[in-house]
């Protein structure tokens, strides 16, 4: 287990470094003259160069990255070209908040999908209809477009939920909840769709194989086969699928908070990109990376943990 | 699942499946129909955008702001007034275009080298693999928006680099289906009959992944317009021409003032990306064939087992009819004692246009308390089948639908379901040992757990005395270190390990009834006489009843006392095994008892090729 555990750690950090590298190069070396874009039009030509050695814009490729990478390991990841406010301070602000988001949403789709997806894989009938009927649903409505629905009916007619707003857990958690009961809604329509449509799949593999069929020979009650012996059999392909919503859970989470003015990383992103403001986008995309890849490694325990052979291969 | 009969009619389309048959079926489907049409629909009114309507979507009329729907504009006019449906004509177009240029690069990128990777492997295969994990773990919107703050919002840029991020699920596809395929006997005789890696790829491998591909192809592009429409609505995209996220965007600026202009651009994204899912899954469907037969069958069989299968199918089999079985259809021999008694047997599955296969067709035997009775056929004969209406343990999709089954006397199962009694038996009084050791031990469980916990459940006992109880029994088993196996996980352990473990298992509530199905098929011939006497001495030991399902007669000679035939769903001949070796009446049962016994070695007659490295190896 010890060396299964190290062996994906390794891999985590090459996966982290490639793509951090791979971001600040294609970054780097396309584009036009972002001190130009800083300044505006108005600025001379000895001002934009003047910036652009401020910025160590000056500098060869190979410089800026050995620069970029030394202070990235630290934690350090500059200041933004646009506000000169470091970097990781914005993330710190903002990121909690789009993490509420997000957490809450996969925790929402991790039960709801369960249970919807074992229960129709064993069930059969109208819950199992109305899964693959969901699961269609779910894929063809943009999370975006539910996230208006929900605020025009809940929001602006009924008035029964804030329609903007984040109230930090700390403050006061049931508002707190309240606040983030519609967008989480919007982002898990999708996420619950395909992944219980995937646990009944994965469900019903199990339920043919022939172990359950040399089980129940043995007289295990229902309940226990089920919960015990099909679950875990079919937790593994679920929670892969589940690892890969929650990237996709990232990016829908940005789109969410424009509608619910949620102030997490969406405007910071959005503004980013729009301005070109490099430092401020490098970090994000590396944040998100590290991300990704703690839950993936997570992920990676979990089936190691419940799939005694997954901890060989 | 070794026996279930699959109607012949129920693979022969899928063998049978070329392109036009193909494309034909999925027509057959209304879903498919349905989506298609609707598709059309957009695309159309996409391309003519500028002849169905009247109206510029550019025009801005400020009397118009806001227009209600059905007037003059058929779905109203926006803030600008400008017309909504004309926008949504013309914004198909954006989401058109940018869907097939995400699409055309995931196939472009993804299709090559899922080819080379998986039909030459080696370096490159690893290399692409290990990178098509590292682009499923980039936060694909955080990506392009990265993108778009160096290369600026043009849509063709966006769209190209987020087919790319898409390209690892049609690399895999195409990956999976090349190895899949390469391993297939065809492939080497097209590689022996000297045609060319391009030619084999083209002609062979790349039909098959076909159909695969136009599903993935599917839900690409609907994410693709999905993600579009959330770049414009976050107002990071193109903004020079009418799309729908923009459509979409404007509408959230007046959320309060027109609520019901967030409507439309919704509805059609959704009907598109629905029509393009829905697209997907009748495909799927269509490919896969229809639910109840994929049921029967679980695994798909190796081609030449398929044949022999389709070939005992009853309506094929008419010879059974013929010939009037000896003590067949009757059970004139039964005693009032008999500990299990099986009357008219009848199994079958409904298939989806309302026939019925028929697997088992009115067997009727019986077998005493200690006795050990034969229950001989070919694959497909439906001995299997009658094991598992005894156990209760048909699966889901069949039934029995006529006869009775008892057991002390208590009815237990009947054709009406009246009857259900197998359950509580299951354990108790009833242990099964199945053919394929590996397949048939809970993967994530260690031996000792798949032991203890029946033990624990129906004795009662407490876990340390099941434990011992376990060990007792591994020993009794012919296991040599008890404690290791009982710590050992299924995967760790040789076939015929696991085999013992299986027969431990079986044994250990003391049952009265021991239903064995094929138990040494899958063994090393060596291990198959061991497990054999192993066998025979617990049913001795423990005065069990049995009833051994076989292929091969000399298990019946090692072991039975008396033996049923079974083929095509009927039993052919009941006798005494002694009897029956020395006259056999039917001519089927000559043909059994010749195919078996002309082999010096009778126990090895017929696994001996086919299984010839598994049960020591790990």
């Amino acid at each position: 287990m010890a060396t299964f555990l190290l062996r994906r750690l390794g891999a985590a950090v090459v996966l982290v470094f490639v793509i951090a590298t791979m971001t600040f190069l294609l970054m780097s070396m396309t584009g036009g003259d972002p001190a130009r874009n800083i300044l505006g039009d108005g600025a001379t030509v000895e001002q934009v160069a003047a910036k652009s050695a401020e910025l160590g814009l000056d500098q060869p490729l190979a410089v800026r990255y050995a620069d970029w990478l030394g202070a990235a390991i630290t934690g350090d990841f500059g200041r933004s070209w646009f506000t000169n406010e470091p970097v990781m301070t914005s993330l710190a602000n903002k990121f909690p908040v789009s993490l509420s988001v997000v957490v809450v949403a996969i925790l929402v789709t991790a039960l709801l999908s369960a249970i919807l997806g074992v229960t129709a894989a064993v069930k059969r009938g109208w819950i199992d209809r109305f899964v693959q009927m969901f699961a269609v649903l779910g894929f063809a409505l943009p999370n975006f477009w539910v996230a208006l629905i929900l605020v025009t009916v809940f929001a602006v007619n009924l008035k029964l939920l804030p329609a903007t707003g984040f109230v930090p857990f700390a403050t006061d958690p049931v508002r707190w909840l309240l606040g983030l009961i519609l967008p989480v809604t919007a982002l898990v329509v999708g996420t619950i769709a395909s992944t219980a449509q995937q646990v009944r799949g994965a469900t019903i593999d199990v339920l043919r194989q022939d172990y359950v069929r040399t089980l129940r020979s043995r007289g295990i009650s229902h309940r226990s086969l089920l919960f015990r012996h099909v679950l875990r059999n079919a937790a593994p392909p679920a929670l892969t699928v589940l690892s890969l919503q929650f990237v996709g859970l990232l990016g829908g989470a940005i789109i969410i908070e424009k509608i619910f003015a949620l102030p997490g990383i969406g405007s910071l992103a959005v503004n980013a990109t729009l301005q070109g403001d490099l430092p401020q986008i490098l970090g994000l995309v590396v944040v998100m990376v590290v991300l990704v890849v703690i839950v993936n490694l997570v992920i990676d325990l979990l089936t190691g943990w419940l799939n005694p052979k997954a901890r060989v291969s | 699942m070794s026996e279930a009969v699959i109607p012949a009619e129920a693979l022969v389309p899928r063998l049978a499946t070329g392109r036009q048959k193909l494309f034909r079926r999925v027509l057959k489907n209304p879903m498919a129909v349905v989506s298609l049409v609707i598709l059309a629909l957009v695309v159309l009114s996409a391309v003519f955008a500028g002849q169905i309507t009247g109206w510029d979507p550019g025009r801005a009329d400020l009397n118009d702001a806001l227009a209600p729907p059905f007037g003059e504009h058929l779905l109203g006019a926006d803030a600008s007034g400008r017309d909504v449906l004309a926008r949504l004509y013309f914004g198909a177009r954006v989401s058109l275009v940018g869907a097939l240029i995400a699409l055309s690069t995931a196939l472009a990128i993804g299709i090559p080298t899922g080819l080379i990777a998986g039909y030459f492997q080696g370096w490159f295969d690893s290399l692409s693999s290990w990178f098509a994990s590292l682009l499923m773990a980039m936060p694909g919107l955080i990506v392009v928006l990265a993108l778009i703050s160096v290369i600026g919002p043009g849509m063709v840029g966006v769209m190209v680099t987020f087919g790319a991020l898409l390209s690892p699920g049609v690399f895999r596809l195409t990956r999976s289906g090349v190895v899949s395929v390469r391993r297939e006997l065809y492939i080497d005789a097209a590689k022996v009959s000297g045609l060319s890696d391009y030619r084999i790829i083209s002609r062979h491998v790349l039909g098959v992944i076909r159909a695969p591909l136009v599903i993935q192809a599917s839900m690409i592009a609907g994410i693709a317009i999905v993600l579009q429409a959330g770049l414009e609505f976050l107002g990071v995209g193109d903004s020079s021409t009418a799309s729908w996220g923009q459509m979409l965007s404007e509408a959230f600026t007046n959320i309060y003032v027109a609520p019901t202009m967030i409507l439309w651009p919704g509805l059609i994204i959704g009907i598109t990306v629905g029509s393009l899912a829905i697209f997907g899954a009748a495909l799927r469907d269509t490919v896969q064939g229809a639910e109840p037969v994929r049921r029967v069958r679980r695994r798909s069989l190796p081609v030449e087992e398929k044949a022999t299968t389709r070939r005992l199918d009853l309506s094929t089999a008419a010879t059974a009819a013929v010939i009037a079985p000896r003590d067949g259809g009757h059970e004139d021999l039964e005693p009032n004692d008999a500990l299990l008694v099986v009357r008219d047997l009848r199994v079958g599955y409904p298939q989806q246009d309302g026939s019925e296969t028929i697997v088992v067709d009115g067997v009727s035997l019986h077998v005493d308390r200690g006795e050990v009775l034969g229950l001989v056929g070919e694959s497909g004969s439906g001995k299997s089948q009658t094991a598992f209406s005894i156990l209760g343990l048909l699966p889901d999709t069949g039934a029995i639908l006529g006869g009775a089954i008892s057991f002390a006397g208590r009815t237990i199962a009947s054709a009406d379901g009246q009857a259900r009694g197998a359950a509580a038996l299951r354990g108790r009084q009833f242990g099964y040992i199945p053919q394929e050791p590996m397949s048939n031990l809970d993967p994530s469980f260690t031996l000792g757990f798949q032991l203890v916990e029946p033990m624990r459940h129906i004795l009662g006992l407490s876990r340390p005395a099941a434990k011992t109880k376990a060990l007792e029994l591994l020993d009794r088993v012919g296991i040599a270190d008890p404690r290791r196996t009982f710590d050992a996980y299924p995967h760790e352990v040789s076939g015929g390990m696991a085999q013992r473990v299986l027969i431990a298992g079986a044994v250990a509530c003391d049952p009265e009834l021991l239903i064995a199905d094929e138990p040494t098929t899958a063994l090393d011939v060596t291990v198959q006489a061991e497990v054999l006497d192993l066998l025979r001495g617990l049913q001795r030991e423990r005065k069990m009843a049995m009833i051994m399902v076989t292929h091969n007669f000399g298990v019946v000679a090692d072991i039975c006392d008396r033996v049923a035939v079974m083929q095509a769903g009927r039993l052919v001949e009941q006798a005494e095994a002694l009897e029956l070796f020395d006259d056999p009446h039917n001519p089927y049962t000559r043909m059994l008892l010749s195919s078996t016994l002309e082999d010096t070695e009778p126990r090895a007659a017929r696994s001996s090729h086919a299984t010839s490295s598994r049960g020591t190896a790990r």
